[in-house]
């Protein structure tokens, strides 16, 4: 199971985090703090697994982004690694090439579309297609919504001049 | 109508900027960006706060305002900063019909907050009145919170709907169904346990999406009990075998390989299903044969699912070719350049090694090669595998490579753990009591009080009862050269206090035993340590005064009981006892002490020296500490009495759950008043001491027919047998109560090298097989020379090689003791060898990478020569050259990109972070990589986008690259 999902910057700046196991807010930053002392600081030759407190962290690479995802000792290392890169192929379909400012600007989408994938600390779906309908469904509604407001308060304008 | 449309999306956003927010968030996350410390960050953090509670207080917040607030809230909070002020907010957001903010409300509140806290109870009603929603959407945005908020109160609140919805028509709506089902079943099994049914049912769906998910509660399901789920067997692996032959729809696709998260999964099931059923794992065998033979090993996700299999393979009821195919996968693993790759090989060949032994061999030199890695994480997994493949013909090698590593780190968690994994394994195979205790020295000394404190009593018992035999010539020995190194170490400053408590034990037991030293000098030494950690504490006492000043006593008990022992066996023997004026000084200063404890062994002390020979050797006898110590458990010493007590007219004694039931039925009276009696007595029992026996019968006779608690009992009864002090008895009583331990140290067969070499052939290295040989020895100087030959990388290796699997810088030995009968000869093993070292090296060369083509001909060129050994050695050592040149030649490369494209600023801020993909899909990103397939990314289309988006950035006022290079530069890696 994935305890929890982080994406750092170089500078140890958070980018997301997202939690499936119950941590203090505490506890948050000391993880934080801890975890990105010892991944920002390995050589790119090393391999990919952090050992920690019992747990194991896989963490990948994209530029200046560190997408980390915590779970247990038994479970299968490149696997959780495909995860990570499966999320980012989403992102990178999503946005159209992504960069770290979209996911600086747009991070509530990346929580989003983080949802779709990860639930409840498993996957629970495995095809980007069916993700990324699904989100467009969601988004669609939304444009449906400001549009409707929007055609509303042009309505209401009228009415009242 | 288009246009017009597009218009009113323009109106719609209004004042936003391209990015959906508006301006003043923009500028928030600039500044952000911007901070060049975590000081500057938080107080713009700080400032960000203060403006949001105040704009959260304003009344009538338009509802798209308040959705960025939200969203601001969330950012504050995800930056570690405390956001709990809006909480409520978020969760009135919920509330809102329209699914935009419900969406974001859902998405706040499961950031937000944790299962148990106060505000869930307020969402608990919109869920439920979500989950009836017509549109899916909203029942998704529902369901996704219910996964996260839901505790197990509020578990049946829910449950009926959740239930209901593993039937609905949307397919996304069925599967998060399944998934926050399973999450209750997590969280309270008990509630969901009527349910589980529904897992199987879901595994049938006909969206693959949603048997994907189903496949997370069964593996549960199945890792607590397999064998209701073995009539699933044929369906997961006709599954599998569907899934393989690409029967799923292309978009379950990932890198080429058809659907290989649902591969892992059911692989993993199966390897449960299949553990120890030889039925169930025959119809595995060949879609585990197909997958292993179709799957792609030049991609992390092909590797994944070949890993996967090895573990499944290994799980199953053994099939010779599948672990032949197993082996071949493993071998790959282990030659790759990827880290990633020789982590996963050293794992799966630690599944693999309980099944064929053999196989570890092949790959000795890998193994070696990863222990001496500088990556901590490999080098800790080939620990793993080391601390597997132990026996007692290289425990010595194993436990020292760890002892050296676990003294070298500093990371707690991990030194506890290896520090146990080292007890456990010097415990099982020890070779020799005096290697056994040099061991547990270097563990106390380095872990301290990491260790568990029963490592402590199995050390101090091993001490007192030596090996178990009647030797006690090995058994003075041995507590001699205890004695012998604490005295050394005792100097040390900054002893661990768990190590403490056995040196102050052992040297009060066994210090003078030998004669060697006298008592004034143990006492003497006895006294420094009282006094050096009694000083070193009451520095800090001011910080924590109760914790220190109870260590500090602890040091001092240990000491004075320690004290009070030598000098018991100084008068038993007959000679004065001269105490040394610093004793004198300590004894006199625990007399004066606030702890009772203290006081109490310092008069007790006072009082064993003063009496004569005779009584203290009744008091504290020589060498008794493993006598078993009888316990009469009946106290049928004191039947007599009673009988007595019977005659003259008490009540008999009627056991307590007798009584209970009785007590209604007759002379009622009478036994209210004798259990109300009773209480009150026993609870002042427990509290006294009573040290001298005559004083304790007259508790028993006043309570007469009073059952006496087991635990009493035993201490009661003790003092009889030992006639001690109740304190000193006691305090022996604590260190020996060993009886549930289960003696693992030690082999029989120890203690006569000579037999050893006489091993039957036909022994197998299996655990606590012996062979104490002579070997033993040649080990412990192999190691010397390890030592001292540094600069020697190949034949230490080699030697290491041959400690670690009994290899082949020992063949005579070897084939002689035949401590490996699979193996053919030791010189064609050597041979065999010699050319795999050959072909390793070969592998070895630095990985093909762009920026170094300069060493790599030499090294292959260099092949074709005479002496294996040699051309090894000097393989090695050009390869290793070659690889800190190349490393050299990308630190000094990469920096010259960076220069390049630094006066290139379009392109600098918002480089796409993908191009790594498309160009490295095994997964290996590595730095120089990045590096060196920037310049394509650049040209390509990507940036087409970058810019683009740069120059929206730029319209919306947002400038990074000009004002904070910093940050962004770095996306060029």
């Amino acid at each position: 199971m994935i305890h929890f999902v982080l994406l750092i910057s170089r500078q140890g700046k958070v980018r997301l985090t997202k939690w499936y196991s119950p941590y203090s807010q505490k506890e948050r930053s000391k993880v934080i703090r801890e975890l990105s002392s010892e991944i920002l600081s390995r050589g790119p030759k090393l391999c990919n697994f952090v050992e920690w407190r019992g747990f194991k962290v896989v963490y990948k690479r994209y530029a200046s982004l560190y997408f980390c995802i915590c779970n247990d000792q038994d479970d299968n290392e490149l696997e959780t690694l495909s995860i990570i890169h499966h999320y980012v192929e989403t992102l990178d379909r999503y946005f159209g090439s992504v960069c770290e400012l979209d996911l600086i600007f747009n991070f509530h989408k990346a929580y989003f579309i983080l949802d779709e994938i990860l639930l409840a600390g498993e996957m629970q779906e495995t095809s980007k297609r069916t993700t990324l309908r699904l989100i467009a469904a969601q988004e669609e509604l939304l444009e449906a919504a400001k549009e409707e407001a929007s055609s509303l308060s042009s309505i209401i304008a009228q009415a009242t001049k | 109508m288009e246009q017009l449309k597009t218009i009113g999306r323009e109106l719609a956003m209004g004042s936003q900027g391209g990015f959906g927010q508006s301006k003043e968030f923009l500028d928030l996350v600039k500044s952000i960006g911007e901070a060049r410390s975590k000081a500057e960050e938080d107080r713009i953090v700080l400032r960000e706060i203060e403006t949001l509670k105040r704009r959260l207080l304003e009344p009538d917040i338009p509802k798209r305002k308040m959705k960025e607030y939200i969203i601001r809230l969330l950012y504050v909070e995800m930056l570690g900063h405390d956001a709990s002020f809006g909480y409520i907010h978020a969760v009135k957001m919920t509330h809102d019909d329209a699914l935009p903010l419900k969406r974001t409300g859902y998405l706040a509140v499961t950031l937000f907050l944790s299962d148990d806290h106060d505000l869930i109870i307020l969402i608990v009603n919109t869920i439920q009145k979500d989950l009836r929603s017509d549109n899916y959407l909203v029942v998704c945005a529902a369901l996704n919170a219910v996964c996260k908020l839901i505790n197990d109160e509020t578990i049946p609140a829910v449950l009926p709907q959740v239930v209901e919805l593993l039937g609905h028509s949307k397919e996304a709506v069925r599967k998060k169904a399944v998934m926050a089902l399973h999450r209750f079943y997590q969280k309270s099994p008990g509630a969901v346990s009527h349910l589980v049914s529904n897992f199987r049912k879901r595994l049938c769906d006909n969206d693959p999406g949603v048997m994907g998910a189903s496949l997370c509660p069964l593996f549960d399901l199945v890792t607590i009990d397999a064998k209701s789920y073995k009539d699933l067997v044929s369906s997961f692996v006709s599954i599998l075998k569907q899934v393989a032959e690409r029967r799923l729809p292309k978009s379950y696709d990932y890198h080429q390989m058809p659907a290989p998260f649902i591969q892992v999964k059911l692989l993993k099931i199966l390897a449960l299903l299949g553990s120890g059923d030889k039925q169930a794992s025959e119809s595995m065998y060949t879609v585990l044969g197909d997958i292993i033979r179709k799957s792609d090993s030049s991609t992390n996700i092909g590797n994944a699912v070949l890993y996967e299999c090895i573990c499944c393979v290994a799980s199953i009821h053994p099939n010779p070719k599948l672990l032949e195919s197993a082996a071949d996968v493993i071998a790959k693993f282990l030659k790759s350049d990827s880290h990633n790759l020789k982590y996963m090989g050293i794992d799966a060949l630690g599944r693999l090694i309980k099944l064929s032994p053999q196989i570890a061999e092949q790959h000795q030199l890998a193994v070696i090669d990863c222990l001496e890695d500088p990556d901590d994480t490999l080098k800790r997994k080939t620990f793993e595998l080391l601390y597997k493949m132990t026996k007692s013909s290289n425990v010595e090698v194993i436990v020292d490579r760890m002892v050296d590593y676990m003294i070298s780190i500093s990371d707690d968690h991990y030194k506890t753990y290896i520090a146990s994994r080292c007890v456990e394994l010097a415990e099982q195979f020890a070779p020799s009591n005096h290697w056994f205790i040099q061991t547990m020295n270097k563990v106390f000394e380095h872990a301290g009080d990491l260790v568990n404190i029963k490592v402590a009593h199995n050390l101090m018992r091993l001490i007192a009862e030596g090996f178990g035999e009647d030797d006690d010539a090995t058994d003075s020995q041995l507590r001699s050269s205890a004695v012998e190194s604490y005295l050394r170490i005792i100097g040390e400053p900054k002893l661990p206090s768990m190590f403490l408590q056995v040196i102050c034990w052992v040297l009060g037991e066994y210090g003078t035993a030998d004669g060697k030293h006298s008592a004034s000098y143990i006492s003497g030494k006895l006294c420094d340590i009282a006094e050096a950690y009694s000083n070193d504490e009451t520095v800090k006492v001011f910080t924590k005064i109760q914790l220190f000043a109870n260590k500090a006593g602890k040091f001092k008990a240990y000491a004075i009981s320690a004290l009070m022992k030598i000098y018991a066996f100084e008068v038993a023997a007959g000679r004065k006892v001269d105490m040394l004026p610093e004793c004198q000084s300590f004894i006199e200063e625990l007399l004066a002490s606030h702890s009772t404890d203290l006081q109490q062994r310092a008069y007790e002390l006072q009082a064993v020296v003063g009496l004569d020979a005779q009584a203290v050797q009744a008091i504290l006898p020589r060498d008794t500490r493993c006598e078993e110590i009888e316990v009469d458990k009946d106290l049928s010493f004191l039947n007599g009495y009673v009988d007595q007590a019977i005659e003259k007219g008490a009540q008999p004694y009627i056991a307590e759950d007798e009584r209970n039931g009785m007590g209604n039925v007759s002379n009622l009276r009478s036994q209210d008043q004798h259990e109300s009696i009773q209480h009150g007595l026993r609870f002042e029992a427990y509290e006294l001491p009573k040290p001298p026996m005559q004083s304790k019968v007259d508790p028993v006779s006043s309570t007469d027919v009073v059952p006496v608690p087991e635990a009493l009992s035993y201490r009661e009864t003790h003092p009889i047998s030992s006639v001690g002090s109740t304190s000193e008895a006691g305090s022996s009583e604590l260190k020996l109560r060993l009886d549930g331990v289960q003696k693992k140290w030690g082999r029989p067969t120890y203690s006569t090298p000579t037999s050893s070499t006489t091993n039957s052939p036909s022994e197998k290295p299996a655990n606590g097989a012996s062979h104490v040989d002579s070997a033993t020895a040649s080990y412990s100087k192999s190691r010397d020379s390890q030592n001292t030959k540094k600069t020697e990388i190949d034949p230490e290796k080699q030697k290491l090689a041959a400690s670690l699997f009994g290899g082949s810088s020992q063949p005579e030995r070897r084939s002689s003791t035949g401590h490996k009968a699979s193996r053919s000869s030791g010189g064609a093993a050597d041979g065999s060898r010699g050319s795999k070292a050959v072909e390793k090296t070969i592998q070895q060369p630095p990985p093909p990478d762009l920026l170094d083509f300069s060493d790599e001909p030499t090294v292959t060129s260099a092949l074709p020569s005479v002496d294996p050994f040699k051309q090894l050695e000097g393989l090695l050592d050009s390869s290793m050259s070659s690889t800190t040149n190349h490393n050299a030649g990308t630190a000094t490369i990469a920096p010259d990109i960076m220069s390049l494209y630094g006066d290139s600023t379009a392109s600098q801020d918002s480089l796409d972070i993908f191009h790594g993909l498309s160009t490295e899909p095994t997964g290996a990103t590595s730095g120089e990589t990045t590096v060196t397939t920037l310049p394509q990314s650049v040209k390509g289309p990507n940036a087409k986008d970058a810019l683009e988006k740069d120059a929206l950035v730029r319209q919306m006022g947002v400038n990074p690259t000009s004002q904070n290079p910093n940050l962004f530069r770095d996306l060029l890696g």
